[in-house]
């Protein structure tokens, strides 16, 4: 690789032929001021407050779309930048609403701390906040384009990584904005509810909806018993808003402030990841052997099942009717649960700790009901527990570790594993190897299926039935996938999908600033999570033979089959043109 | 929206269909014409715009995202996502126009008609908007109506003679 040699700022530096001016700057500790510019997306420059003095160039250059050359000398400090810098600020606040204190990103806002790094309190310029209607008639997001800065990363995320395209930039001039087509509210698009544009979102122009209220309201009424279960992917990502080192395990911690908030009960996502793993498990030994519909695609991420129902609704069959680990919690905990403890179903409030903002959606299915009551009554992202135990006034770092309670507080390796892309397929192939073969595996770790290409192939011989599996993360990718379906040339027979870049630990409600490399980081903390657990395999969670024996029976049985599975149908989102196409 | 049942459809009928199908095949398929194919379709709409329904229609047809169809629609003046009207009054709002008194000239079709840019009479049959040049210089002020333009409005009363020439 060719090297080139450039000053910025004077500081010698060397980078391979090919590096922005800003990537360069980053490897001498120069932070130039960045905001449509992200580190895992496609070059933009269009925000243009990332401009520096090149010598021998009269106007000023922007950095995030400008490659070194040998020799290149780069000023990023000079009045000239500065002046520029400020004045774009000022116009990018003049159209941006200022109520800084309502906003869910104050304090976590690239704009805010922009403005407070070049000393811009108020511009002097006359506010104009030309918006759109609120867009919050959806159970996941909120949007609200009175706060758009027009960067374009959301527009990014949806089209390029997911290729959802219910985001689009529209109109020009003044009236520019970013919108779903004809200005739709969300529901009526295809979105999905990933949430991946409000992870990118520099300000709070997408955010989450936040149902913290609901749950301090929960928790403060003495009639209501309110559990919670903690997904697979929050421990390693809820460090982040405590400013821990990215990818630190803080399991114990989170239980303890889980504790402290108040909520009654501590349970354990992984445990119904694990209980997932022997009805989906079971699912597929039965298609395989039965003649079912292959390949089997696991259902565990919401995003992707909206994703299925909205485009290709043809292929529904395709899915596992195995709830997710979220709503088969939320179900026992209506059913189970309830008769265990004796507590009426309608007096548990059920809360869900999720990386996801799809989840919120998930929850207010109106076929996700136990008992008559919903399942999961409230999903919170990992960034509103976040704010929650700040707001609580909990030191979250030097909390003490606790444990979850039972009777979900055991989950196996193979459940932590769900939070990490190709986890799901891992643990299912732990599984369905023991189960078939009645032998134990000679190695646990199916590494071909983990890691961030983003899709993943193996291989598994189960005495002497050939399995062939694919694992893809992204909807881009999954739509890869599907289009081999719908042309009938899929050689697989299992397919794991998680909506989200990197699976859930890449989730659109994980805390702000998941790059690429943070997300590699998280994974490797999944990982450790499972090497260090005396049991990884679902099938020998102990808490999850005992609910077999006193509650469900057998896998896919009659209660199982009531409870833990479900059924998908079209969104009914597309026109139907058949009869014109004739 | 958990809704199974599809749409029905106001505007797009089997013969309007037809029609946008027609026009498609004439450009083939090509989305890099996608701005003349929706001119086109235009065209044969009545109201003069594309609603959700034909975009949506197109998008199927040409296998290009509804969202990326309507940036196009919306980015450019000659398309429209909203109802017009029978004619639409284009008025030019380039800077020869503005030195020759096109501010005139809308006053004058605003007290004709009764409407303002982005408005259209209550029979549905005038739209007024402002566009960007279409190259009238030289007999400006103008406007242009369903493509035809007209030029050297300087009076009420030459305003009123082109207005009355579209009943």
């Amino acid at each position: 690789m060719k090297m080139i040699n450039i000053k910025i700022d004077n500081i010698d530096v060397t980078v391979p032929e090919g590096t922005t001016i800003l990537e360069a700057a980053k490897k001498v500790n120069v932070n130039i001021p960045h905001l449509c510019y992200h580190p895992d997306q496609a070059i933009k420059a269009n925000c243009r407050i990332c401009v520096v003095d090149v010598a021998g160039s009269k106007k000023l250059t922007p950095s995030c779309s400008s490659y070194v050359f040998e020799g290149m000398e780069v000023q990023t400090n000079t009045k000239k930048v500065r002046d520029m810098q400020k004045g774009i600020l000022e116009l990018i606040l003049a159209n941006h609403d200022q109520d800084c204190l309502k906003c869910l990103r104050n304090g976590n806002c690239e704009l805010q701390s922009l403005c407070q790094r070049f000393n811009i309190s108020k511009t002097n310029l006359e506010d104009t906040v030309d918006a759109l209607p609120l867009d919050n008639t959806n159970p996941s997001l909120v949007r609200d384009s009175a706060k758009c800065i027009k960067c374009n990363r959301c527009v990014e995320a949806c089209q390029k990584g997911q290729e959802v395209y219910a985001l689009t930039h529209s109109h020009r001039s003044v009236h520019y904005n970013i919108t779903p087509a004809y200005e739709a509210p969300l529901e009526q698009t295809f979105c999905v509810f990933c949430g991946q544009c409000s992870a990118v979102c520099p300000v709070g122009a997408i955010v989450e909806k936040d149902d913290t209220a609901k749950v301090w309201d929960a928790i403060h009424d003495p009639k209501k018993h309110v559990v919670v279960q903690v997904a697979p992917a929050v421990r390693v990502a809820l460090g982040d808003v405590f400013n821990l080192p990215k990818g630190s395990i803080v399991t114990g911690k989170m239980v303890s402030a889980l504790r402290r908030l108040g909520f009654d009960k501590i349970f354990d996502t992984n445990f119904t990841a694990d209980l997932t793993i022997l009805e989906e498990g079971n699912e597929l030994i039965k298609r395989v052997t039965q003649g079912g519909t292959l390949p089997m695609i696991t259902s565990c991420s919401p995003g992707w099942i909206n994703f299925v129902e909205g485009r290709y609704d043809h292929l529904l069959d395709h899915l596992s009717t195995c709830k997710s680990p979220q709503q088969m919690f939320g179900a026992l905990s209506k059913s189970y649960y309830s008769d265990i403890t004796g507590i009426d179903p309608a007096d548990i409030y059920t809360v869900s700790i999720m990386p996801c903002t799809a989840k919120k959606f998930e929850a207010q299915r109106p076929e996700m009901k136990t008992n008559g009551v919903q399942e999961v009554d409230v999903v919170l992202t990992t960034r509103e527990l976040g704010r929650m135990i700040q707001s609580a006034g909990i030191d979250f770092i030097d909390l003490e570790e606790g444990q979850f309670d039972n009777p979900f507080g055991i989950g196996t390796g193979a459940g932590a594993i769900f939070g990490a892309t190709g986890g799901v397929m891992e643990a299912a192939l732990r599984t369905a190897y023991e189960v078939i073969t009645g032998k134990a595996l000679p190695d646990l770790n199916f590494t071909e299926v983990r890691g961030l290409e983003g899709i993943k192939e193996s291989t598994i011989d189960i005495d002497g039935l050939e399995l062939k599996v694919a694992v893809a993360h992204g909807l881009g990718n999954a739509k890869k996938l599907l289009k081999q379906i719908e042309k009938g040339e899929s050689p697989y027979a299992f397919i794991e999908v998680m909506a989200c870049p990197g699976g859930c630990i890449g989730g659109g409600g994980q805390p702000i600033k998941s790059t690429m490399d943070v997300k590699a980081q998280r994974i490797d903390a999944i990982y450790q999570i499972d090497e260090n657990l005396p049991l990884r395999k679902s099938h020998t969670n102990p808490e999850v033979i005992e609910l077999y024996e006193k509650f469900l029976g057998e896998p896919l049985g009659h209660k199982s089959h009531e409870l833990l599975h479900t059924h998908y149908k079209s969104r009914g989102m597309k026109y139907n043109f058949k009869e014109l196409m004739e | 929206m958990n809704s199974t049942e599809t749409k029905g459809f106001g505007i797009l009928t089997k013969d309007l269909a037809t029609k946008i199908d027609t026009i498609i095949n004439y450009y083939q398929s090509d989305s890099t014409k996608l701005v003349g194919i929706l001119l086109d379709i235009q065209d044969v709409i009545p109201k003069q715009y594309i609603p959700r329904e034909v975009a949506s229609y197109v998008s199927e047809r040409m296998n290009i995202p509804l969202s990326k169809i309507y940036d196009v629609i919306s980015f450019y003046a000659a398309l429209s996502d909203v109802p017009r009207a029978d004619y639409v009054i284009q008025l030019c709002d380039s800077v020869v126009c503005k030195v020759t008194g096109n501010t005139d000239l809308r006053d004058a079709i605003s007290s004709i008609l009764g409407i303002n840019e982005g408005e259209a009479t209550a029979d549905g049959k005038y739209w007024l908007e402002y566009t960007p040049c279409f190259g009238a210089c030289d007999v400006s002020p103008a406007i242009r109506i369903n493509g035809k333009v007209h030029g050297y409005l300087t009076s009420k009363d030459s305003v009123k003679a082109v207005l009355d020439q579209y009943q």
